[in-house]
């Protein structure tokens, strides 16, 4: 094994220092090594987006960053969208339209309606299907996603 | 909806509760089999052949078992050899042998990914780089990879014992033919001379995967005595614990198999691939536990695809409307090892119509192509594909509507299948009428280069073994154990149920899938069975706790248990009145707790049907298609939680869509698989679908006691078809292929301009 | 993956040097490529060097006057996004902003989509038919390359050992000028180009002849394809669907296009017509705007 690099960050608010090889990802990290599986992996090479997480506020593919990447950067995980004691809007509103079969793509998506909504709080229908288009979702065919995500607008906003 | 038959009333069956496992699925907590992290834990890595077909003469592992940090190398040698012993693994059966030697290839491997090997070591990195030190001397064979090629006589033969099954009897050469089947009704050439007018074509299909986003995974400990325990996501535990037994020759009392969460299946986690694996890695290592996770490019180079397919069909109808003679020829890649799904394909082809003369022919091939797995309604995409097709160009040749010529050919309840078997009450004409009344239908497509198709399909569905049990808890809720796993929402579904049962609200139930040593056998949450068979148990399990507790109100009531009544959640026996809280309450001091199990195996399953209509829009320059709105019309028998039934039919005609336009398995000449990623395996992203229009259509099923028809299936049924059927409206094509690639539509629009 | 060591430097010059070292160095921008390539063994790295620290590799900069300067760390999304790259050349964010989806677009850079030398990327063509230029700093000092001529290969850049892409900067647009790059994808987001055309036109001030144009093309040769016939025919001729349509005939002609997973030849030459037709199209209505 070669050597450990020692990153600190903040972590969905708090900070977090962990030791990694520089050839670990992100995902694997936060997966492995600091137990947050919430981010999944479903092809470890972008083109799902499972395995979203947010570094300062864009939105990424934790497979596609190194964790020694992170050093000092600001990190969201699906594990850090709720206030305490409750849900995020977009959290309620999957809930409500049944958005999820499997459930597997859901903490990436919702992460990323996160980002979407961060930057566009109303969004058309046609503005949610591009953020999401990097998304892959195989159970329920996307309708009740995009639904959730446009009726947590809607709820953000009154 | 709309309900057909007396309606039944109830309070909670049609309701839309959260699912109860929902805040763990929003949150991120919900643990899927990868997520496990158990201490001392090791990683495994497996190697893959590079080859289709090739004789494994060696195989060297020093270099690997030297590595830093391995810890246990396995090959095929660390298998028991198996005995050809044909196991049900429920859509499919599988011989166990291949079923090993699918696991890691003994002599030969037979396709681009085949296991050969694996590693555990300390860490991923660690196995990987291990597994990759493995040396493997392979003698090349030359692949077959298409099944008209392995059927010809001269083709290399993949497995040396292989005898064809026909019509039952074994025949004598070596051959790729696994299996022919046949099914009859009527005089076929009588029936083609009644015909005024016939279509005649032929089809082919390629092999696509099931696409679920979760890569398969397994963990497992084996103890110091022998005691195994699987992690895994798995569609069904039971099958997991059976068929590790059987290739690990163990007892099944030896083995527990924990099912986690998992991300989709659609027939592909049904099979296992890494759990034997991961129990040898354990044992060898010392008792570590071991967990394997597949890479996207191993699930789609070796885990799951249906097959590919090539599909005659020749249909008659009369100038009245009436079909009067079908008949078609359906030939399955099974992949390496037997066992495609051809035979529940010919149940599928003509299974929406009345035919009085049919001929329907099956044939199973294996091919130097993975094994192909179950994949939602098996073989029934690629069938009604090539029926539904014609069906629509017999309608269009006698200047009939599609729906109408549907419904005039519709079969209901009597009718006979080729096969024989007549039907029972059935929803095909209901589901018809709901399609030619349904918003869609009823409001034109105006423009250039667009079309409106639609497609009928059919699913048997299934029952099987499944078990529950619940308790009674002081306060008043009741705790269900049950053995199906929730892909999406049953747990909540089969809650409801025995809320429905007892007369509870749906907060008072509260439902947990168990693991292998908590609950009686059940089969898998496969062939559209959870809702059906493991809710029946569910309802078996609430009259029973119902019995129970009528006889603990009559103890305490001092009556016999007959003078007890129970209503909406309250016991009644004259002026003597018990809620079921208040009477839980008192269990301790009335012979305490009330607990109930239930097995069943239900054979009254019902079939159900669907009718899909899309509008889609061409690009005639591009052959770029883009589904402008799409509907899906099916009898649910009963929506039990109609949120998660419409669900389950945008998702199958999502998948159906991609199937249609997309996704295929693309093969050099050497066999080896090029787009063994999502990059260019294409499923559909956001930008790609409408939003899904969905009609729940109830005709309930005499066989159950809430009316419940399966509905996971029969949705990948019509989409392909109605699609094709959309762009020859659209641009005067009928394409025979799948996928309609926009590469393939401009290539048949040019052939057609000549 | 194999183990490499990881660098950060903040200069361009201690860049420079952790290049040189020994053994096999691999700059680091967005890592859309370069990831997935060390894990599949595709490109061997002793040591990785990330590239987003480095001032000059970050500025992104248009004056009217000399034109627009992406450095080779700038992320798609931030060019994108960008107000002035918007106004100013909204050739070039067609390119840029379809490669990948949006998580994708916060990490992917122009210059990593150079520097990997795919025969299908996106924002090549677009660049091309822009006369950009490519910054390039190494050992032996800095220098200019034509975009055009900075592909060498698939996966080959005219990058010498030890130099990498600074930036790549664009002209400022000439009056009358438009430009418009598009791609052929079977579905709508997430996937390769079939086929790429990119088009860029100044128009004379009545806007109803060529004075210059600039056609190119993507996944139908070894590398981006500048097609000099194109340009050359259209310069002086009237803007008309039959002297366009013969551009996109000399495109086709140019095509020099192979079969593999994502399309078959002839569907690429076949598309690479229709979309060069597409491209000066609407190239011609950004002109004319
Ligand atoms: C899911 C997915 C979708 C994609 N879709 C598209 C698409 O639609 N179109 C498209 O064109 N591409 C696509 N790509 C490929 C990739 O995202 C792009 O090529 C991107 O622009 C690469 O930029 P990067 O910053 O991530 O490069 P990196 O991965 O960081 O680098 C790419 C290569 O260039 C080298 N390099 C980077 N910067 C420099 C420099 N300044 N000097 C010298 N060498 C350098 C690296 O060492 C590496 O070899 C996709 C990738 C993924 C994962
Ligand atoms: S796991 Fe990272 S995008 Fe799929
Ligand atoms: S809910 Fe299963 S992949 Fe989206």
């Amino acid at each position: 094994m070669s050597a450990m690099t020692h990153v600190q960050t903040t972590l969905n608010g708090e900070a977090v220092e962990f030791l990694c090889e520089p050839r670990q990802s992100l995902l694997e990290v936060l997966r492995e090594t600091l137990g947050l599986t919430g981010a999944k992996e479903g092809c470890n090479n972008g083109n799902c987006g499972a395995c979203n997480v947010l570094i300062d506020g864009a939105l990424v593919n934790a497979c596609l960053v190194l964790a020694v990447e992170v050093q000092g950067r600001t990190l969201t995980t699906i594990e850090g969208i709720a206030p305490p004691g409750g849900l995020h809007p977009l959290q309620r509103q999957f809930l409500e339209h049944a958005a999820l079969q499997c459930g597997f793509c859901t903490p990436g998506f919702i992460v990323a309606a996160k980002a979407l909504l961060d930057r566009t709080p109303r969004p058309s229908e046609l503005e949610v299907r591009q953020w999401l288009a990097g998304n892959l979702c195989r159970c329920t065919g996307y309708d009740r996603i995009v639904r959730a995500v446009l009726a947590a607008a809607e709820e953000a906003q009154t | 909806m709309t309900t057909a038959d007396k309606p039944t009333e109830f309070k909670v069956l049609g309701s839309t509760p959260l699912r109860q496992d929902g805040v763990d699925k929003v949150t991120g907590r919900a643990q899927y089999g990868a997520d496990i992290r158990l201490p001392g834990m090791l990683y495994g890595a497996v190697l893959r052949s590079p080859h289709a077909h090739a004789r494994i003469k060696a195989i060297d592992t020093r270099a690997a078992e030297a590595y830093p940090g391995v810890r246990a190398v396995v090959t095929a040698q660390d298998l028991p050899e198996l005995e050809s012993k044909v196991a049900d693994l429920g859509e499919g059966s599988m011989n166990l042998r291949y079923q090993s030697n699918n696991i890691l290839a003994r002599d030969k491997v037979l396709y681009f990914g085949h296991a050969v090997a694996a590693v555990a070591a300390v860490n991923a990195h660690a196995a990987e780089a291990a597994a990759a030190l493995i040396q493997v001397e392979y003698e090349v064979l030359p692949p077959v990879l298409d099944v008209r090629q392995a059927m010809r006589p001269d083709a290399p033969i993949l497995l040396a014992e292989l005898r064809t099954d026909e019509l039952g009897q074994k025949g004598e050469q070596p051959t790729n033919v696994a299996a022919h089947y046949l099914d009859e009704a009527g005089d076929l050439e009588q029936g083609f001379r009644e015909a005024d007018v016939v279509v005649e074509r032929e089809f082919t299909t390629a092999m696509v995967h099931q696409g679920y986003i979760e890569p398969q995974n397994a963990t497992a400990l084996v103890t110091a005595d022998g005691q195994v325990t699987i992690w895994c996501s798995t569609q069904g535990a039971f099958g997991v614990r059976e068929q590790t037994a059987e290739i690990l020759r163990l007892p099944v009392s030896k083995i527990r198999v924990i099912p986690m969460e998992i991300g989709g299946g659609f027939g592909g986690k049904i099979g296992v691939y890494l759990e034997p694996l991961a129990v040898l890695l354990s044992r060898k290592s010392g008792h570590r536990p071991v967990k394997l996770t597949m890479s996207r490019r191993d699930v789609l180079a070796a885990t799951g695809p249906t097959s590919g397919s090539y599909i005659k069909v020749k249909m008659g109808a009369n100038r009245a409307g009436q079909i009067t003679a079908a008949q078609a020829t359906l030939i399955y890649e099974a992949g390496a090892y037997p066992g495609s799904p051809v035979g529940s394909a010919m149940g599928v082809i003509f299974a929406p119509y009345r035919i009085p003369n049919a001929r329907v022919e099956g044939y199973d091939v294996v091919v130097n192509k993975p094994r192909t797995a179950a994949y939602r309604a098996p073989g029934g995409t690629n069938a009604a594909f090539a029926s539904e097709t014609v069906v629509d160009e017999l309608a269009e040749k006698l200047g009939l509507d599609p729906l109408a010529f549907r419904l005039q050919n519709g079969v209901q309840e009597g009718d006979r299948r080729v096969n024989g078997v007549a039907y029972k009450r059935i929803g095909l004409l209901e589901v018809l009428r709901a399609a030619q009344s349904s918003a869609h239908y009823q409001t034109p497509l105006a423009g250039p280069n667009r079309g409106r198709g639609v497609a009928a399909g059919y699913w048997g569905n299934y029952g099987g073994k499944s078990s529950a049990s619940a308790s009674v808890n002081a306060d008043g809720t009741v705790s269900l154990q049950e053995g199906s796993v929730d892909i999406g929402g049953s747990r909540t579904a089969l809650a409801m149920q025995l809320a429905e049962t007892l007369g509870l609200p749906i907060e008072a139930v509260r439902a947990a899938v168990a693991d292998t040593d908590a609950v009686g056998e059940t089969e898998g949450t496969y062939g559209s069975r959870t809702t059906f068979a493991t809710g029946w148990a569910v309802y078996e399990v609430g009259q029973q706790l119902k019995t129970q507790l009528c006889e603990r109100a009559a103890r305490l009531w001092n009556v016999a248990a007959e003078q007890v009544q129970y209503a909406a959640g309250v016991f009644t026996s004259g002026e003597q009145r018990l809620t079921f809280a208040e009477l839980a309450a008192q269990l301790d001091r009335l012979g305490g707790p009330v607990v109930a199990s239930a097995a069943v195996q239900p054979k009254t399953w019902g079939p159900g049907f669907a009718a899909h209509i899309v509008d889609v829009e061409v690009d005639p320059e591009t052959g770029k298609v883009q589904v402008l709105r799409y509907t899906a019309v099916q009898d649910a028998g009963k929506a039990v939680y109609p949120n998660y039934v419409a669900s389950q039919m945008q998702g199958g005609a999502a998948q159906g869509i991609g199937w249609a336009l997309n996704e295929e398995y693309v093969y050099d000449a050497q066999g080896r698989l090029l787009n063994a990623n999502w990059l260019d395996y294409r499923m559909l992203v956001t930008l790609d679908l409408p939003m899904l229009e969905t009609v729940i259509v109830e005709v309930p099923n005499p066989g159950h006691p809430f009316g419940v028809r399966g509905v996971g299936e029969v949705p990948i049924v019509p989409p392909a078809a109605a699609v094709a059927n959309a762009l020859y409206r659209a641009v005067g094509v009928r394409m025979a292929e799948l996928p309609m690639a926009p590469g393939r539509l401009v290539a048949a629009l040019q052939a057609r301009q000549g | 993956m194999r183990a490499f060591e990881y660098h950060s430097p903040d200069s361009l010059e201690q860049t420079l040097t952790l290049l040189a070292g020994p053994g096999q160095a691999q700059p680091l921008a967005g890592g859309t490529d370069l990831l997935p390539q060390l894990r599949e063994g595709r490109r061997p790295a002793d040591r990785v060097i990330d590239l987003k620290r480095v001032p000059e590799l970050n500025a992104l900069t248009y004056d009217p006057a000399r034109g627009l300067w992406v450095g080779a760390a700038v992320a798609c999304y931030r060019l994108c996004h960008d107000p002035a790259v918007i106004q100013h050349y909204p050739g070039v964010v067609d390119g840029a902003h379809v490669i990948g989806a949006v998580q994708i677009q916060f990490r992917a850079t122009v210059g990593g989509n150079l520097c990997n030398a795919s025969p299908a990327a996106d924002s090549i063509p677009a660049l091309i038919v822009h006369t950009a230029v490519c910054h390039i700093a190494g050992p032996a000092g800095a220098r200019t390359l034509p975009v055009e001529a900075f592909c060498v290969g698939p996966g080959r850049t005219a990058l010498a050992p030890g130099e990498i892409l600074v930036a790549v900067s664009v002209p400022p647009p000439a009056p009358h000028f438009g430009a418009h790059y598009l791609r052929f994808i079977p579905r709508n987001e997430m996937d390769i180009a079939v086929v790429g055309a990119a088009a860029a036109v100044t128009l004379a001030a009545d806007g109803r002849s060529f004075v210059a144009a600039r056609v190119a093309l993507g996944a139908v040769a070894a590398t981006p394809l500048l097609v000099p016939e194109a340009g050359a025919y259209l310069a002086g001729r009237p803007v008309t669907a039959e002297t366009i349509a013969e551009a996109a005939r000399l495109a086709q002609a140019a095509a020099r296009p192979i079969d593999d997973v994502r399309g078959t030849a002839a569907f690429r030459r076949h598309l690479s017509a229709v979309l060069t037709r597409r491209a000066l199209e609407r190239a011609v209505e950004r002109a004319r705007a």
